[in-house]
């Protein structure tokens, strides 16, 4: 009840909204963004001036508009026939002609000057403090934090909105749509320069407010730019049509301070450093079921269910795969099964996390094979391919 | 057939034929649809009846091209048939020299985009991917060791140690050829089929004109003579452009697999190999028309000289073709 | 040799059989008709989807499909036909021509679009379903990553391909060829001269896109690498072969409905239309400078500067003559003697919203602002501002003003100004809050969305219902003219028309001008 009050509320308010705010610069909080109906004003520098650009057009448009369609509507309401008038013959005069030919030109070149400026600012990737590798995969982001020596930070980043809040079976959350598991961490002010490319499809990097869109395309690399002068938690989406879940992969950054930056950094890094330890251990069946367990849940259960039971993906509850011969089953795992939405996970789950989801597969859903995959076992197999 | 009845014609424009209703155009469509929904389906192993045999949709490609092929028969034997019985009048001719003219400047932009495709990938991508100008981390990141070359001896993919060591997924595998048919790469200079076709083409190109002088000066011998040269030398280009790929195929490793290079090679010239077939058989029509029914004079041959049009422009992109796929 | 009969033949076979380019002109008309309502109930799937957050009616694969098939079938199966159905129609009227250059070949071009249709759209019923990437169709979503029907899809392509270029090869050689004596170039009715400059375009860059689609289609099944990295191509190379014919093809789309408005507008104005020849150089100059802008709807995906500045520069020019169209359209209004009926009322309504979308085009053009619009529900916005409000308004239009010199009788003045209103406002309220949502934010193709967005999607639903549920106002009224409307008595039909349609009989008999009138 309340909420329907609020939404007619809002929705009495857009139309007025937009004859009076459309420079409203009060984007900033959460709330006023919804119904907003401009763009947000950026936190970098470059974005400003394309929010500048964006608005000195806008204008440009708008006087251009009142002149023309003044004259228009003056002439609707002046020469029509209902008032008696007859009409004149008049259908040519060069002098008039030559004027709306050149003025728009003119006017046009006005536009193209701070347009050009902007642009060329956007196309300066030099002297950037850090590189991020992102890649685009059907349907999540990979972010790779280039490091000159080689250790590179690598984690994935999915949609974290479960899927009972899309079918409407879960109220929806504040940030329903824009938040993930993992979002990107990057220093406040210092200029992140961005390596952006896909593994499938081409998918478009795009945060709104750090003013950057930049299409991932498989096989090439494009460079960008952003430097957030503010902290904050900024959230966008892939913006070019990937396939099924194209509005399924929300982008969200975190711009913190150098200090808490480092923090994490290391917090990064030490648990990378965990996963590398884990890798050279054996565990018990319980520990990788365990583990396996979580790792399901994050990563299987959107196609294949809850219980095993199938959905997008085939069930592996009594799998002829998740009960047959270890090593097809790895491979499953490992490399996908080409043609179909079964990916290849090889790549984004570390050793210990496929070892463990696979011996989950194996021991779950009624699946009771007590057989195990150790870390091991994956490197393994991964060689042998 | 109908024609208007009308009087006080203004001079320079007469009477306009129009024809009577028919059922070639609806005949058409239904060979065009047949065969591509045959084509499709061939192509997707769809197959009606048993499931999981082997595809049998040849059998509605086949009809379904065969009906095609037939009704546009049809046509121009009706379309042929109603200027011999003169009911087309000089404005309806103009319209046909119209068609026949822009239907070729559209054929002139589908190899525009073939061509323009060839300039892309060498002029600019070829050098991307190989880290030039600011895509440096395009090729250390993505394909390192792959250096470019026209034509390309190696493909991004397999200077990465192939499908299995490439950073994308699923697109398939590719393998350069060890020979490209540039000139040069070819052993013996005689051994270079291109540089004979080219011969062969221009020459052919030569021959329609003397024909067509022969026509003009009414003399039907030289005509059908130099026609039947024409003819003959097309189909020489055919067959050694069969021998080509032939080659290409068993001695070059060039396939179509052969990534960037092959792709274009044989699109470029599978293309124009399609529309030099197209024009041999249309001239193969007129000098059958010349030689068995006696058609065309020296004043109304459009048939023939439509033919010849096509084939001056098939010639041209030949040394297009020549020029840029093989030499330079 | 039969009777020399000129009527025309009886049942089926009249129109199966047809080479009279008034049959050919109405079977496409009805055709396109029936397209947009399938478009149309398509986008109606859409906009019930983002009715609300959250996903209620279909899944997000289906939903994609809806996208992609809603904007093929609009552009390709409802606006293309209905302007050649009204080129068939009037151009011969226009120019006295007895009929179109190539009456069977004009039939072929017909019969191929509507089973080239049904196969299309029976790509919804194939396994993997319809072609989900949009009607961009940008590889290797639409190659690699497609549903088998993609090939399908790729032979349609190439068969309406097909039918275009001999319909345009038609219109050229009709407008070179059969115009009648004293109608010089520069005497043709604007229509005549808008759609002359279209069948080139077209006959320009359809084989463009049957050469995009080849080569997809070895792509997909003979092991090239046009679109791939790994073989030396470049996914991007696509969407340039794609944008280089798509480009063009939006003016394709709006010249012809440019030329309706040239029409109407002084009709309506009592007075003739201004700047008759800078209209001729300005279309030509719009047709000349499409060629040469096609990458502005790539400039996120990483051309060198130097290429983003070129197409930016370029598709800034494109402001300049269409500027020229708008103020002679509202210059032929001044110190004319107006008069509002339902064709002026859509012509306006055409001049207002398309000249708000070129607005949103030329911000759009600004390579660094459109790294914030591209790919969101502004550029939605935009572009149905420029193909509904301005294609499709202006086929209304040219339905009500031609309508009684078709079939001799009135439509209904009153319901046509309703479904004017209703048209203009359920098109407002649609598409209007679409430029909001696209600024804040909001992608396109997404079958779902963040709950900001919630308020202003609702509203837009709403309005698409509203503007749809017109269209049915317009079928009725249209049939109800036909069969029960009002005979019109006078050839003329509107006070200030002007032109050769209008002095043939009304309605206009099967066969017009077998003998060319002169004209003066
Ligand atoms: C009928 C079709 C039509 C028409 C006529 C136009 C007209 C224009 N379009 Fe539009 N456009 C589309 C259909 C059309 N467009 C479609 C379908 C898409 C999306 C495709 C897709 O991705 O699916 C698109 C997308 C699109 C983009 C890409 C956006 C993106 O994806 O990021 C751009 C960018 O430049 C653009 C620009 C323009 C411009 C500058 C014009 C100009 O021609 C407009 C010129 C008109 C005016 C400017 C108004 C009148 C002029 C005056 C009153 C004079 C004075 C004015 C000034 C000096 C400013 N369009
Ligand atoms: C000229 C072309 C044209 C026309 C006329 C239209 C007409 C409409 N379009 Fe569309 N549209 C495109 C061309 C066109 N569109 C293109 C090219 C795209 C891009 C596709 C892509 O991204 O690949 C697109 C995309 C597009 C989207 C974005 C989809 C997405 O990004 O996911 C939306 C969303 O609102 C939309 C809505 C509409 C609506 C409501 C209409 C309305 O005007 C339709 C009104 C007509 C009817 C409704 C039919 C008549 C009435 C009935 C059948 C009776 C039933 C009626 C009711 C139940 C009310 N269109
Ligand atoms: C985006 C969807 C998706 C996700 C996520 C997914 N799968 Fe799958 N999976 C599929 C599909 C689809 C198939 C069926 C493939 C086929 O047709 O053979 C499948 C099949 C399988 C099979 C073979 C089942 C059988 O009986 O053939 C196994 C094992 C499997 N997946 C394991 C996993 C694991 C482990 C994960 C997570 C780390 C996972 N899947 C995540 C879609 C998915
Ligand atoms: Cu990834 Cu859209
Ligand atoms: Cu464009």
């Amino acid at each position: 009840m309340c909420f329907k009050a609020k939404r007619l509320h809002r929705l009495a308010l857009g139309p007025v909204l937009s004859l009076l705010g459309l420079t409203s610069r009060l984007a900033w909080s959460d709330d006023t963004k919804v119904n907003q109906i401009n763009m947000p004003v950026s936190v970098t520098e470059v974005g400003a001036s394309i929010y500048n650009l964006h608005m000195t057009i806008f204008w440009i448009c708008v006087v251009i508009g009142v002149l023309v369609f003044g004259v228009m509507f003056y002439s609707i309401f002046a020469h029509r026939k209902s008032r008696g008038v007859t009409p004149s013959n008049f259908h040519e005069s060069t002098t008039v002609e030559i004027a709306w030919t050149v003025v728009p030109f003119l006017i046009l070149l006005v536009m193209a000057v701070p347009a050009t400026t902007t642009l060329i600012n956007v196309y300066d990737t030099t002297d950037a403090d850090m590189d991020i590798l992102i890649t685009g995969y059907q349907w999540k982001w990979k972010y790779e934090y280039l490091d000159e020596a080689g250790e590179n930070l690598t984690f994935f980043s999915n949609l974290s909105t479960s899927q009972e809040e899309i079918y409407n079976r879960e109220a929806k959350g504040e940030h329903y749509l824009l938040e993930v598991d993992e979002p990107v961490v990057v220093p406040v002010n210092s200029k992140v320069r961005l390596l952006i490319t896909a593994n499938d499809v081409i998918h478009s990097w795009w945060v709104p407010e750090l003013a950057v869109k930049r299409d991932a395309i498989p096989g090439f690399i494009n460079e960008t730019w952003f430097r957030a002068e503010r902290e904050g938690i900024y959230r966008g989406q892939c913006a070019e049509l990937c396939g099924r879940d194209h509005g399924f992969m929300p982008i969200v950054v975190n711009v913190v301070s150098q200090q808490k930056y480092t923090d994490w950094l290391s917090d990064k890094q030490a648990e990378a450093a965990e996963i590398k330890a884990l890798m050279a251990q054996t565990f018990t069946l319980d520990d990788l079921v365990k583990r396996g367990k979580d790792v399901y849940a994050r990563d299987c259960q959107l196609c294949h269910g809850a219980n095993g039971e199938g959905g997008i993906g085939k069930a592996i509850a009594g799998s002829s795969i998740a009960t047959g011969p270890v090593a097809t089953h790895l491979d499953v795992g490992i490399y996908g099964v080409s043609g179909t939405s079964m990916q290849s996970f090889g790549k984004q789950l570390n050793d210990v996390d496929m070892a463990a989801v696979i011996t989950y597969q194996r021991n779950a859903f009624g699946n009771n094979m007590g057989d195990m995959v150790q870390p091991l076992d994956v490197f393994n197999h991964k060689q042998g391919q | 057939m109908a024609t208007q009845q009308g009087s006080a014609v203004p001079a320079g424009h007469e009477e306009y034929y129009v024809p009577e209703s028919s059922g070639m155009a609806i005949s058409a469509t239904i060979g065009l649809l047949l065969s591509i929904y045959g084509a499709a389906s061939v192509l997707n192993d769809m197959t009606f009846g048993e499931p999981g045999a082997e595809t049998n949709s040849w059998t509605i490609f086949i009809c379904g091209l065969f009906w095609f092929v037939a009704t546009l028969f049809m046509w121009f034997r009706t379309a042929i048939r109603e200027n011999r019985a003169g009911m087309n009048s000089a404005q309806l001719k103009k319209s046909y020299v119209l068609g026949m003219f822009w239907f070729i400047f559209s054929e002139v932009m589908f190899f525009f985009v073939f061509f323009s495709v060839l300039f892309y990938v060498r002029v600019l991508v070829g050098p991307w991917l190989a880290g030039e100008g600011e895509a440096g981390a395009m090729n250390h990141l993505l394909w390192p060791g792959f250096e470019f070359d026209w034509p390309t001896m190696q493909t991004p993919q397999e200077a990465v140690g192939g499908a299995a060591g490439q950073p994308i997924a699923n697109h398939g595998e590719f393998f350069s050829p060890h020979t490209s048919m540039a000139f040069g790469e070819v052993e013996h200079w005689w051994h270079w089929l291109p540089m004979w076709n080219t011969v062969i083409l221009l020459s052919s190109s030569v021959t329609v004109h003397i024909a067509h002088l022969g026509l003009l000066e009414n003399n039907r011998g030289k005509l059908n003579l130099w026609l039947g040269i024409t003819v003959a030398l097309a189909s020489v280009f055919l067959a050694l452009q069969v021998l080509e790929y032939h080659e290409a195929y068993t001695l070059y490793g060039l396939t179509l697999n052969s990534g960037i290079y092959g792709s274009t090679f044989f699109m470029l010239t599978g293309f124009h190999g399609f529309h030099v077939a197209m024009g041999m058989t249309m001239l193969l029509v007129q000098w059958l028309r010349s030689i068995r029914g006696g058609h065309f004079t020296a004043d109304d041959h459009f048939g023939f000289e439509a033919s010849s049009w096509y084939w001056h422009f098939v010639d041209v992109v030949w040394v297009m073709l020549f020029l840029f796929v093989y030499i330079f | 040799m039969g009777e020399h009969h000129h009527g025309p033949a009886k049942g089926l076979k009249r129109w199966i059989f047809a080479t009279n380019h008034k049959d050919i002109g109405t079977m496409y008309l009805w055709f396109s008709f029936a397209m947009f309502l399938l478009g149309g109930a398509f986008a109606m799937i859409i906009r019930a989807e983002l009715f609300q957050p959250g996903l209620q009616l279909v899944e997000p694969g289906f939903f994609n499909q809806m996208t992609t098939m809603h904007g093929l079938i609009m552009v390709f199966g409802a606006i293309m036909p209905s302007f050649v159905g009204l080129a068939n129609w009037m151009i011969p009227m226009m120019i006295g021509a007895p009929d179109m250059a190539l009456p069977r070949m004009n039939n072929l071009s017909f019969w191929i679009l509507p089973p080239t249709f049904l196969l299309l759209a029976s790509t919804l019923f194939m396994e993997g379903g319809a072609p989900a990437f949009g009607w961009t169709f940008y590889a290797p979503l639409s190659t690699t990553y497609a549903p088998p029907s993609v090939t399908f899809f790729i032979f349609a392509v190439h068969l309406l391909g097909l039918s275009s270029i001999m319909g345009s090869i038609n219109i050229v050689a009709t407008v070179w060829n059969l115009r009648a004596p004293g109608m010089t170039w520069m005497k043709m009715p604007l229509f005549v001269w808008t759609w002359f400059i279209t069948a080139y375009l077209l006959i320009a860059v359809m084989p463009v896109l049957a050469g995009a689609v080849t080569m997809m289609l070895m792509d997909i099944h003979f092991g090239t690498s046009f679109f791939s990295a790994a073989g030396g191509g470049d996914p991007v190379l696509f969407q340039h072969v794609f944008w280089f014919f798509g480009h063009p093809e939006v003016y394709i789309i709006i010249l012809p409905a440019f030329g309706v408005v040239s029409q109407i507008i002084p009709t309506f104005a009592r007075k003739p239309l201004f700047g008759y020849d800078s209209m001729v150089y300005a279309t030509a100059s719009i047709a000349f400078l499409s060629f040469i802008v096609w990458a502005h709807h790539m400039y996120t995906v990483g051309m060198p500067i130097a290429g983003e500045l070129f197409f930016m520069y370029a598709t800034l020019l494109i402001a300049v003559p269409t500027g020229v169209k708008v103020f002679n359209w509202i210059t032929t209004m001044w110190r004319g003697a107006m008069t509002f009926e339902t064709p002026m009322l859509f012509c306006i309504g055409f001049v207002v919203l398309f000249t708000l979308g070129g607005f949103t085009g030329v911000m759009l053009s600004m390579a660094p602002s459109d790294f914030q619009y591209h790919d969101s529900y502004f550029v939605v916005a935009h572009f149905h501002y420029v193909m509904v409000a301005g294609a499709v308004f202006s086929m209304t239009g040219a339905v009500y003003y031609w309508l009684p010199k078709w079939c001799g009788r009135m439509y209904s003045e009153p319901m046509g100004k309703i479904h004017f209103w209703i048209s203009f406002v359920g098109f407002n309220l649609a598409f209007f809050p679409q430029h909001f949502v696209g600024l804040a934010g909001m992608p396109r193709r997404i079958p779902d969305y963040a709950s900001q967005f919630a308020d202003f999607n609702m509203l837009s639903s709403v309005g698409a219902f509203i503007y749809g549920g017109s269209q049915i106002l317009f079928l009725y009224n249209v049939i109800s003219t036909i069969v029960a409307g009002k005979p019109v008595s006078d050839d003329k039909v509107w006070e200030g028309a002007e032109g050769l349609e209008w002095t043939v009989a009304t309605p206009a008999p099967f066969h017009t001008f077998a003998v060319p009138p002169r004209v003066k």
